[in-house]
């Protein structure tokens, strides 16, 4: 689908509004939307959102090394690839095979979130080894964190502080 | 249970004898998960998925404190049929669309549905009438946890329950309260409702009418995000602060149409009865929008003659697939309108 606007680019920003019960639509790529002063982030629907995620993420891997959208899960066989044109994974391990990959998506979908809050179920907390998982993040988190600071980046340091402080 | 037992009355979560009804018409929550060792539903086979479906119904049927409850299969049903619990919120279009098989097992008051290989393995749902999300979350987490002791979930301590779609991961919530607010839209404030509910992060939806768009100013809003939030605090900032707040603004609104515009406000009203009272066809698109008016009217006391679970009663039977099953045969569109015609005459008249 083209850009409404420069009508050459392809439309990667789809906005939909209810005006009066009136469905609106319109399709931008994200220079015009970007010129427009559209806010993508909260513009967009949640499955658009993603979509047009999964879209951006795609085009830089063109670009660069398209490894990455080849590997496949061991489970379940799916590839990033075919991730970003149903926007559904293929089995609960993906979330560890793609974590790199997923990051992006999940921090954008979820408001910057990257650690859980909440219920865990009974046969996770009966779960030694869930305990540990817990602990092995923390030692990650915290050789992340001194590398950040040895590298001065104060802002991903104060990140993983914020997800460290949830773990413990 | 047969689907014909519900057929001909309204849904408990429609229940208009609750505080704040008259706005807030339901609160529901949904939870998403997943089975560990299996892979998601676009990855499974018939068989992998008949043997979820198989596990998750067994446990779920065996749930003591559900009361009355059955199993539908989707996959053998009619369309009619999948339509009618659609129309009822007792299940999704993508459950209805889905392949393979799947199915939903239904508490028999409506107010539990817990949806077998949808998106998910299993998307369990409670609703209520009204704003009642605290008891709606006390509810569907205690079946959760009974769910939970007898099945192993998909779940990581870092990302929480891991689901099919990464929108839904962490808590797999997802709470909902559907809204009636006509004077918003009347008054032209809808927009800015809407912008606002983007800026935190909240999905609003239309309901009633096809596709996205909202016939009859009903709305749905939900949260978007689910992880890095306790569903707790997610309940907590509907229950106390969203809703209520959503529910001044209409009220203000009503009050302001019944100062400045109450001529126009009874002839919208008055117009809506007489079409509704003697209409030979009518479409499913022009009663929803007709009933609304209506609703709004007795809920602001402008009409006394006519019961609110009159009004509520006739938003389900007034639907598609609820006509044809009530009149137990397939209808063409035509003899839907003048069917649906009839149905309003005997119940205003
Ligand atoms: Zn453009
Ligand atoms: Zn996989």
């Amino acid at each position: 689908m083209q850009c409404e606007i420069c009508k050459t680019k392809t439309a990667t920003v789809h906005l939909t509004e209810i005006i009066n019960g009136q469905r609106t639509e319109s399709h931008l790529c994200q220079n015009c939307a970007q010129k427009e002063g559209v806010s993508v982030k909260s513009q967009l629907s949640l499955n658009e959102l993603l979509s047009s995620l999964i879209a951006a993420h795609q085009h830089t891997d063109e670009i660069g090394d398209s490894e990455i959208s080849k590997k496949a899960c061991p489970e379940c066989g799916i590839t990033m690839e075919q991730f970003r044109k149903q926007a559904v994974l293929g089995c609960p391990k993906d979330y560890d095979v793609f974590e790199d990959d997923l990051k992006d998506v999940i921090e954008k979908t979820q408001d910057n979130n990257l650690t859980h809050k909440g219920k865990i179920p009974a046969k996770a907390q009966a779960d030694p080894n869930a305990q540990n998982e817990n602990r092995d993040k923390i030692e990650e988190l915290q050789k992340q964190l001194s590398q950040a600071v040895k590298k001065e980046d104060y802002e991903l340091a104060a990140k993983i502080r914020d997800q460290l402080k949830d773990l413990q | 249970m047969r689907l014909t037992d519900l057929s001909t009355k309204t849904s408990r979560w429609f229940d208009p004898n609750v505080p704040l009804s008259d706005i807030v018409v339901s609160s529901r929550i949904r939870l998403a998960r997943n089975l560990a060792g299996h892979r998601f539903i676009s990855r499974c086979d018939d068989e992998e998925k008949q043997e979820i479906l198989q596990r998750l119904k067994e446990i779920i049927l065996s749930l003591k404190e559900l009361g009355d409850i059955a199993f539908i299969d989707i996959a053998g049903g009619s369309s009619i049929e999948r339509d009618f619990l659609i129309e009822r919120q007792l299940i999704s279009r993508n459950l209805a669309i889905g392949r393979g098989p799947r199915g939903v097992v239904i508490a028999a008051n409506e107010l539990f549905a817990a949806q077998i290989n949808e998106e998910d393995h299993l998307r369990l749902c409670v609703l209520a009438p009204g704003l009642n999300l605290d008891k709606c979350w006390e509810q569907i987490s205690r079946i959760d946890d009974c769910i939970g002791e007898k099945i192993e979930y998909a779940f990581s301590r870092r990302y929480g329950f891991l689901t099919a779609c990464p929108t839904n991961l962490g808590t797999g919530i997802r709470v909902s309260v559907m809204l009636h607010l006509p004077a918003l839209k009347i008054t032209d404030q809808l927009k800015k409702l809407f912008a606002s509910a983007k800026d935190m992060n909240l999905t609003v939806r239309g309901l009633f009418g096809e596709g996205t768009e909202a016939v009859g100013d009903f709305f749905q809003i939900s949260n978007q995000v689910t992880l890095g939030i306790s569903e707790e605090q997610i309940v907590e900032d509907f229950q106390t602060l969203i809703i209520p707040k959503i529910v001044e603004y209409e009220r203000i609104a009503r009050d302001r149409l019944l100062v400045k515009d109450a001529n126009i406000l009874d002839d919208r009203i008055a117009r809506a009865l007489a079409v509704l009272k003697n209409a030979r066809l009518i479409s499913s698109h022009e009663a929803m929008f007709l009933l609304s008016n209506l609703r709004m009217g007795i809920n602001m006391g402008r009409i006394k003659e006519i019961s609110i679970n009159t009004i509520n009663e006739l938003f389900l039977l007034t639907q598609p697939a609820h006509l044809q099953i009530n009149k137990g045969r397939t209808l063409n569109a035509e003899q839907r309108d003048i069917l649906r015609a009839e149905t309003l005459r005997a119940k205003l008249n």
